[in-house]
């Protein structure tokens, strides 16, 4: 099969991205596939035009690849891809509409809010900051609405660290969440399929020296470690499958995906968000998770492929 | 049949991981590294190199000087050289080093790749796992592998415009002491130092030299901007006012005087220190390139070095001076900057409710980019600060890139103020 993989592009997580796309390029050769490498931008269209692939393999993060948009364009010009298609992408992409769509039919997902920055500007959503405090409690996470990186967001101990951490968020995105925090483990559920979609062993991301995964740890590089499969009771398992499977079906994904929750001191769940085009790199969540589950990366990437479709 | 590199699977991949040295594994990228590969595009005014401008080095002379190496020294120039470098070489760097007021004699100089090697090796040669290299704040930020290879333990001593406030070493010192922590290395920039763009004053490079004696502890005086001088004339170096009791190690380099793709730096230091240098060396690269050593040479031989530079430094000038009335008329009132009389870098602090690297996120949406002060610390600080190059750009780039980062730092503010924050 002919395969054009779509990589890089200008999102803020360009760089994962490019990782991502050469070892889906790799694993693809191995696999015995014609290989068209794409580092997207205004030419893609054209070239996928006169390449006409048989496939696109979505390898990109962030803004444009992850939301929706090459979906669409991909949709509008025949060509197949992989992934969830363009609505799917677009609600995961937006944390609150995700939250949204996770709360209405019953999964668990920490309470939160969100404001566009007109509301700051127009509607002086600042005053109502005092309600938001007292209904999420402190300390608060502060995150930009759309984004797939840990740039922007913010853990508000005190009233007076919520003004600089809205402006962080806001410099990543015209929109904001403000989140209860959750303190506990972290854990990822990676899933592959499309109408019976099948979970992987679940990932916990491991603090390197603390006993319960903090803020700062979460996103400080190198100061976890991933354990696979995670070391949890079966009953507890069981529920964060099922709860990421329910996330899954909740948005209708396609091909594959990850959901990342934390499980709070009393073995609770809470979903904090779904990635619909999850990191592919060496150091990567998805790819230990398939090798927990006996599956070689190429395996994985063959999967991902043959689930790919015209419109998810 | 052996994997070719595409054939590496990603199995492969994680048992490498594995396998990496724990030291190695600590080094690793950040936030910051995907936001500053953006900067790097084309249609985005950068402020965030640090490289000197080549086109300023004349494509004749490279000529003249690359055909003299060709006739004259082709056979040693493609040999190996001994790890100390071109006897030659070292004695003519005895007579640059004299032009920044530093006594060295030829057995004292050490050639190395580029000043970097002369970081890498000193703290590879002093520090072991734990121990503390003091730096000032904000600190090189090509120095902080180095530090972190090897396992340094880095304090930061803060600077204003006369440098490291050397006033607040000696305390540091004692407290490290009481704590049971042993201090190795103080690293100093002492001219036009890259970030912070100042220069330490003559009255705290002798306090500097002060406490160093008294509490024998080394010191690493890293000069590679002191000739990228706009006026004034230099003061004596560290390794001067040590009046050769060799508690300084001295690095320098050819990269911002003539060119960094030569990869040509020294080391002056006391004997036995350059022995143990010399062995380190001998491990990472056995000698630096004996061809770009030779090409130098001969430039110097033929050439004034000194004109070069001047001109040079007149060219930065002009561009120094169009950064830094941009941010007079750009940045706001609560912003301060350092006002450099030499080197490559301007240093500016925004109020705190501003962290640049958030700012580099909208400042990139508008083509424009900056290093994040986070870069030039280890423990955190700087998240307000940010550096500005300007030996890349013309004076109308860059007076626009300044007017656009002028720009998100307004919006920034009102945005703050909007949403209650007390400035």
């Amino acid at each position: 099969m002919k395969v054009a993989v779509l990589k890089g592009g200008r999102s803020f997580e360009r760089e994962i991205s490019l990782l991502s796309g050469a070892n889906v390029e790799a694993s693809l050769r191995r696999l015995g596939h014609e290989v068209l490498p794409l580092d997207v931008d205004r030419e893609m269209v054209r070239i996928l035009r006169d390449e006409s692939p048989d496939v696109a393999f979505i390898a990109m993060h962030g803004q444009g690849g992850e939301d929706g948009t090459v979906q669409e364009l991909l949709e509008i010009i025949g060509v197949r891809y992989t992934g969830s298609g363009v609505n799917a992408s677009s609600r995961a992409w937006d944390k609150v509409v995700a939250k949204a769509a996770f709360t209405s039919v019953g999964i668990p997902t920490p309470d939160s809010y969100a404001f566009s920055q007109a509301a700051f500007r127009e509607l002086g959503a600042a005053d109502a900051l005092g309600e938001i405090e007292t209904r999420l409690g402190l300390p608060l996470v502060v995150k930009p609405a759309r984004g797939g990186s840990a740039l922007g967001i913010r853990l508000a101990h005190e009233p007076a660290d919520i003004p600089a951490a809205l402006v962080a968020a806001l410099a990543y995105d015209d929109r904001l969440m403000m989140e209860r925090f959750v303190s506990g483990r972290e854990l990822s559920v990676v899933i592959l399929g499309n109408e019976d979609p099948e979970a992987l062993p679940i990932v916990e991301a491991i603090p390197l020296g603390k006993e319960f995964y903090d803020f700062e740890s979460r996103y400080t590089p190198g100061a976890t470690e991933l354990r696979t499969p995670a070391d949890l009771p079966a009953s507890v398992a069981d529920e964060v499958v099922h709860v990421a499977l329910d996330c899954y079906r909740a948005l209708r994904c396609h091909g594959f995906a990850r959901v990342d929750l934390i499980l709070d001191r009393d073995d609770r769940p809470w979903v904090l968000e779904l990635n619909t085009i999850p990191g592919l790199t060496d150091t990567s969540i998805a790819p230990r998770a398939a090798a927990a589950a006996g599956m070689e990366f190429d395996e994985m990437i063959e999967r991902v492929l043959g689930y790919a479709d015209l419109g998810g | 049949m052996r994997n070719t590199h595409s054939q590496v699977t990603h199995e492969d991949a994680r048992r490498y991981e594995e396998r990496f040295a724990v030291r190695a594994r600590k080094i690793k990228a950040s936030a910051m590294r995907d936001l500053m590969a953006l900067a790097e595009r084309p249609d985005v005014i950068s402020l965030a190199g640090g490289f000197p401008d080549m086109e300023l080095f004349p494509a004749d002379v490279f000529q003249t000087v690359m055909d003299a190496v060709r006739a004259e020294h082709l056979t040693t120039a493609l040999q190996y050289g001994p790890t100390e470098g071109l006897r030659e070489l070292r004695e003519r760097i005895v007579q640059i080093m004299a032009h920044e007021r530093a006594t060295a004699t030829v057995d004292q100089i050490m050639i190395t790749s580029g000043g970097q090697q002369g970081i890498n090796l000193s703290v590879r040669s002093f520090v072991d796992p734990g121990e503390v290299v003091i730096a000032e704040g904000p600190t090189y930020p090509g120095a902080v592998p180095p530090f972190t290879t090897y396992e340094a333990d880095v304090v930061h001593i803060p600077m204003d415009d006369d440098g490291m406030i050397v006033d607040e070493l000696e305390p540091a010192l004692e407290r490290l002491r009481d704590e049971g922590r042993r201090v190795k290395l103080i690293y100093t920039i002492p001219n036009f130092h890259n970030p912070a763009g100042v220069t330490m004053s003559l009255e705290r490079r002798e306090r500097l030299i002060d406490i160093a004696h008294r509490h024998e502890i080394m010191v690493v005086e890293d000069n590679p901007y002191g000739q990228i001088r706009f006026d004034g004339e230099p003061l004596p170096s560290l390794y001067e006012l040590d009046e050769g009791r060799g508690w300084v190690v001295y690095v320098s380099t050819f990269s911002k005087i003539l060119a960094p793709g030569l990869r040509v730096g020294w080391v002056a230091a006391a004997p036995p220190v350059l022995r143990q240098m010399n062995l380190g060396k001998q491990s990472e690269d056995l000698c630096s390139g004996t061809l770009n050593q030779r090409f130098i040479l001969e430039y110097l031989e033929r050439y004034d070095w000194r004109q070069h530079v001047a001109r040079l430094n007149e060219v930065y000038r002009t561009r120094r001076d169009a950064l830094l009335t941009a941010l007079e008329e750009e940045f706001p009132a609560s912003a301060h900057w350092t006002r450099p009389r030499g080197g490559l870098f301007v240093w500016a602090t925004l109020p705190d409710y501003i962290d640049t690297q958030d700012l580099l996120a909208r400042a990139i949406d508008r083509n424009v980019a900056f290093v994040p002060g986070g870069a030039a610390f280890l423990d955190g600080q700087g998240k307000s600060s940010m550096r500005m190059n300007y030996s890349q750009l013309p004076p109308t780039v860059l007076t626009e890139g300044v007017r656009r980062i002028g720009e998100v730092i307004a919006e920034t503010t009102e945005l703050f103020e909007g949403l209650g924050g007390v400035r």
